[in-house]
């Protein structure tokens, strides 16, 4: 068996040991997508609500 | 000391200084861990190439424990002092220790089906972490299960504070019961009984992973006071 076959094939246990690598490397990218979405979305969620009340404000000016 | 860091908009500023270096030492830390679990480090005389499931298991473990007893410590810190940075830690914490709990879990079955020829067992230990797993999902039901988010975060901070019982449990389980997990080799009187050559892949990955854990927990802080700021800012409106 070449290295990189034999690398891969982990002794006959590549079926765990591999899953267990990728499963943790996918469960921890997921997770920090998913925080990093949820600031992204209160971000613009606030920055819209704070463009909103520049306009009233504008409005309320040009009014008076 | 704490009251100074503990201010959100000064926590803001500090946390986006940390936020890179975080990021930086998790990623380096990580390739280093996985390059030396992968490559650097030997088989397992009894356990052959398996043991490498050890270097992303143990650590997973490791957090998943330390996780908690953050949660719970921020829980009892919410509870007495009422301060809303403390119960944003302790919410922002808890999906980061459900994730390493339930890795902790399946890469676990996934090295016990080849050691000892069954997925699960209903032994001691790993009924122990199963219970720490649904303390995670029933923190983090119970704080939302509020309209009031006051009252969710005193609830699951009670519930957390109360299952924090669990921690010494799973810490000390492979001791008080017989059980097919292996007791610790790390942490125990006398030095760690590893050898240095699997002992450095797997520090190195416990440190990837507490790095990983602050570099995600100030992005879902950070995104936590964002979000109350955006419903204060929409109840102010519906009551202004």
């Amino acid at each position: 068996m070449d290295p990189i076959t034999s690398f891969f094939h982990m002794g006959g246990y590549g079926a765990y040991v591999w899953p267990s690598f990728v499963i943790t490397l996918v469960v921890l990218g997921a997770l920090f997508a998913n925080s990093l979405s949820f600031l992204r979305a209160g971000e613009t969620a606030l920055k819209e609500l704070q463009d909103e009340d520049v306009a009233t404000e504008d409005e309320a000016s040009d009014e008076a | 000391m704490l009251h100074r860091f503990a201010n959100p908009t000064r926590f803001l500023r500090l946390s986006a200084a940390l936020l890179p270096w975080t990021a930086g030492l998790t990623l380096i830390l990580l390739i280093a861990g996985l390059f030396l679990a992968l490559f650097g480090s030997p088989a397992d005389y009894q356990q052959g190439e398996t043991v490498r499931i050890m270097y992303v298991h143990v650590p997973a473990a490791w957090m998943a424990l330390f996780c908690y007893s953050c949660m719970a410590g921020a829980s009892a810190v919410g509870l007495i002092w009422k301060h809303p940075l403390a119960d944003m830690a302790a919410k922002a914490t808890a999906p980061i220790g459900t994730c390493f709990t339930f890795l902790a879990l399946v890469t676990g079955s996934l090295w016990g089906k080849p050691m000892w020829g069954a997925w699960w067992v209903w032994d001691a230990r790993l009924t122990s972490v199963l219970i720490l797993f649904f303390l995670y999902l029933g923190y983090m039901a119970l704080h939302n299960a509020f309209d009031d988010p006051t009252r969710g975060a005193r609830s699951a901070a009670i519930l957390a504070l109360v299952g924090f019982v669990n921690v010494p449990i799973i810490k000390f389980s492979v001791d008080w019961w017989n059980t097919l997990h292996q007791p610790s080799s790390v942490v125990k009187a006398g030095g760690p009984a590893i050898h240095p050559s699997m002992l450095t892949p797997l520090l190195l990955m416990g440190l990837a992973f507490t790095t990983y854990y602050l570099w995600v927990l100030l992005l879902r802080l950070r995104a936590e006071i964002v979000a109350g700021k955006v419903r204060a800012v929409r109840l102010r409106r519906a009551h202004g």
